[in-house]
């Protein structure tokens, strides 16, 4: 454990979500063992112009008005009259109604390689005359604002002296990864730690357990986290083994990153009705859609929630004074709800299912590469099949000809997972793989607070790191490869063949440094120059230096290009410098690469965030 | 402090002899022009200067129950976010006579849902009595007359037992948003205008 000399008096937990951001605490000088001293912090945000409440969650968007769009102090903030940006719920409230001056998925944005992530690019569809903003700066603006609220509420202990554990996608990539713990920097977030999402739900369960978890979990336990957001969906699986005569646990796989989330779900339904109404002759303008995803959104919850109703009456409200007269009443049943949730999001499927992809265009549109395919199960299937192998490392006995890997419990985690009637399904689902392969049953994890899980869980974290409780283990659930070029015989038209060079193994931890791989390539002095960038959660074993000449295209997922320079200080322009790459994890949880040159001298940083036009 | 107004007699007299004084008296001159030009006759009395008062000694008697006005900001508030949330003042602004019972309940579902939500957010309710409505209670010596009514037949002395009518309601919790400076309380629900 840790035993950095500490002044903070509270870990801080900070989750950064797609559509909403929370922030919680534990009280260190109230917490011993598993008594833990937890708090949430209530937000101060206005929610309508001129009117301010505080509120569990800060909604991830922000709004850039018109300079004459509000009246002065419209947004003000306790700690600020003329915040520069407008944040949380009445950005959402305004942004409904003029989408394009309103930054939303920022955080989605933040892991797309396709964009310069710092350059201002939001909101995509704005008008000239609006100043945009990058990815990075709207993140940067929602982090500040709960430093904001923090250092409002505790002025006696300031948030930059306080531990904070900031929580990121366990599939967001290393430059992702980076770009947020620099946001976070630049928010004024100094003493920070990364921690993977559906990592966190589980700490978050463990703490609610009060330390009876060790009576829920044993040895052999394969733990599937299952997180279903507003905008995104992550999967992780987590080991319980046993080391020195204790329960530990260990991260040991984790999925890609699927951009699919309720909003989607919500979207999908009102399109039905909608769809319905059309029929009927009435056709809604886009200001009644939203009033009918709001609906649906409510409808979805009383028609997947314990007991149904067969149908939930909706109505879609006039948008003048005249209420009665011009609203459109119609109803979503349940069979529509089933029909499209749970058969469109989360269908019965096979274990060797695999999401359907698309070639896309090739000239796609610059936009969020949102997930192809609709069906949860679908990419369930594929990440358990694909990790087949996770905990063979561990000693785990796997049934013979297991086609997956078997979970033996489920942590549901993210809003979505309220609806009985998704859970269920999901938990069925796995349970007819298992049964398949001859494998007992997965039980659910009870106890999860679905909401407010991830922050809750990562203050826990930051207070089990001083040595208050137990950890979970992973390192990088990756390894990283960079493409090197063949030298052979040039061939028109034919692009030479790249190899894969091992560079940082898989499961490298926190704070260590992996071997130098011996391999030596070329930088020119002065000029950029950019490497292809792999990784793979699938090859445990390949250590630094190791040399793939040919892999199987679901083993390695090129991310994308990283870049080094050498400045041309001591050297000549134009020069090849020979170096050797070095990758470590750096202590708040990101990856860094690093060129060495041959003969010694300055370590340089590879460039994890490029820029691809 | 009206005095009685002359009879016609005595201002035939005045008539006759003010115009002397005017010519032979400035200070009844004085009087003359403040009073054409609309002002009272007589310069304000010089202020006499108040008596050094004895403290009044408070005397024992019952505190008058001071009839105020509730600040109508908060009303205000929250018939803005009742109307925001769930367009209560589009409805009862609206003639309910000329529509179908259907039609109104589509819109008493708009206005339940989120009229609801607003109070839901802002206020927890309890009921004042626990009890089910139609039980049986005793009333004791010294209730509170705020949280409890009492009807029918009230005669003799406490503990009544009577049957619950009504549970009550008492709020626990209120919070309204708190209101920038210059924020228009008035403006319930501003005209929307698309560009």
């Amino acid at each position: 454990m840790t035993d950095k000399k500490t002044t903070a008096s509270y870990a801080i937990g900070v989750d950064l979500g797609t559509t909403h951001c929370a922030l919680s605490f534990v009280d260190l000088d109230l917490s011993e063992g598993e008594e833990v001293a937890h708090e949430v912090l209530s937000l101060p945000q206005a929610v309508a112009p001129g009117e301010l409440e505080e509120r569990m969650l800060l909604p991830s968007f922000l709004y850039l008005p018109h300079p004459q769009e509000l009246p002065p102090g419209a947004a003000a903030l306790p700690w600020n009259p003329t915040p520069a940006y407008v944040v949380g719920e009445i950005a959402r409230r305004l942004g409904a109604q003029t989408p394009l001056r309103l930054v939303s998925s920022a955080k989605s944005w933040l892991c797309h390689p396709g964009v310069d992530r710092k350059g201002a690019i939001l909101p995509t569809d704005a008008p000239e005359e609006v100043s945009r903003l990058s990815p990075f700066a709207a993140s940067v603006q929602y982090l500040a604002h709960l430093r904001d609220a923090w250092n409002h509420a505790h002025p006696d202990a300031p948030f930059g002296e306080q531990d904070v554990v900031l929580t990121v996608p366990a599939s967001f990539d290393p430059a992702a990864r980076e770009l947020t713990a620099e946001a976070a920097k630049a928010a004024g977030y100094h003493r920070l730690t990364l921690l993977e999402e559906p990592q966190s739900a589980l700490y978050a369960w463990i703490a609610q357990t009060k330390g009876t978890w060790r009576d829920h979990v044993k040895v052999g336990d394969v733990i599937l986290v299952v997180d279903v957001g507003g905008g995104t969906t992550d999967f992780s699986l987590i080991a319980v083994h046993e080391q020195d005569g204790n329960l530990a646990l260990e991260r040991v796989a984790v999925g890609e990153h699927i951009l699919l989330g309720g909003d989607n779900m919500d979207l999908a339904l009102a399109y039905v009705v909608a769809q319905k109404l059309e029929s009927e002759g009435k056709k809604l303008d886009a200001w009644q859609l939203r009033a009918l995803t709001h609906g649906c959104r409510h409808a979805k919850e009383q028609l997947l929630g314990a007991s149904p109703p067969q149908s939930v009456p909706l109505v879609v409200p006039s948008r003048g004074s005249k209420l009665i007269g011009g609203s459109l009443r119609t109803e979503l049943t349940l069979e529509e709800v089933r029909r499209t949730l749970l058969e469109g999001f989360f269908p019965e499927v096979g274990a060797d299912a695999k999401p359907a992809t698309r070639a896309r265009g090739a000239l796609t549109q610059l936009g969020l590469p949102y997930a192809q395919d609709a069906a949860v199960t679908r990419h369930l299937a594929a990440f358990l099949a694909r990790q087949v192998g996770a905990t063979a490392e561990l000693g785990f006995a796997m049934k013979e000809g297991a086609r997956f890997l078997h979970p033996t419990a489920i942590l549901f985690n993210g809003g979505v997972l309220k609806a009985d009637a998704i859970a269920e399904r999901i938990t069925k689902v796995i349970g007819g793989w298992l049964a398949a392969d001859g494998a007992p049953d997965a039980r659910v994890l009870e106890g999860a607070d679905l909401d407010g899980a991830v922050a809750r869980g990562a203050a826990y974290y930051g207070y089990a790191r001083l040595g208050g409780g137990v950890r979970i283990r992973g390192g990088m659930a990756q390894a990283f490869y960079v493409g090197v070029e063949t030298a052979m015989p040039a061939v028109p038209g034919m692009e030479p063949p790249v190899h894969a060079l091992c560079v940082a193994p898989f499961g490298l931890e926190e704070g260590s440094t992996a071997p130098s791989p011996p391999q030596e390539l070329g930088l020119v002095v002065g000029e950029p120059v950019r490497f292809r960038f792999f990784a793979s959660s699938v090859r445990r074993d390949d250590a630094p230096g190791a040399l793939l000449e040919r892999w199987r295209d679901d083993e390695l997922v090129e991310l994308g290009a990283i870049e080094a320079e050498l400045p041309a200080q001591g050297r000549q322009a134009g020069d090849v410098v020979p170096v050797r790459l070095r990758a470590r994890v750096s202590e708040l949880g990101t990856l860094v690469l690093e060129a060495l040159p041959r003969a010694g001298g300055d370590v340089w940083k590879v460039e994890l965030d490029v820029r691809t036009s | 402090m009206s005095e009685p107004k002359p009879s016609f007699f005595v201002r035939l007299w005045i008539a006759f002899v003010a115009p002397w004084r005017v010519l032979f008296s400035a200070d009844f001159g004085a009087g003359v022009q403040r009073l054409m030009s609309g002002a009272p006759a007589l310069p304000p009395p010089p202020q006499a200067k108040p008596e050094p008062k004895p403290e009044p000694k408070p005397e024992p008697k019952p505190e008058p129950v001071r009839i105020e006005r509730a600040p109508v900001d908060a009303a205000l508030q929250l018939l803005a976010l009742f109307q925001r949330e769930g367009r209560f003042i589009d409805f009862l602004e609206e003639d309910v006579a000329s529509f179908s019972d259907e039609e109104i309940g589509a819109a008493a579902r708009v206005v339940h849902e989120g009229c609801r939500k607003a109070v839901r957010e802002h206020f927890t309710l309890a009921p004042v009595k626990d009890q089910e409505e139609g039980a049986s209670l005793e009333v004791p010596k010294g209730f509170d007359a705020h949280a409890i009514r009492l009807t029918g037949n009230v005669v003799g002395e406490p503990p009544f037992r009577g049957t619950l009518q009504h549970r009550g309601w008492k709020v626990t919790r209120a919070e309204l948003p708190k209101l920038a400076e210059g924020h228009d309380v008035k403006v319930i629900a501003p005209a929307e205008v698309e560009l």
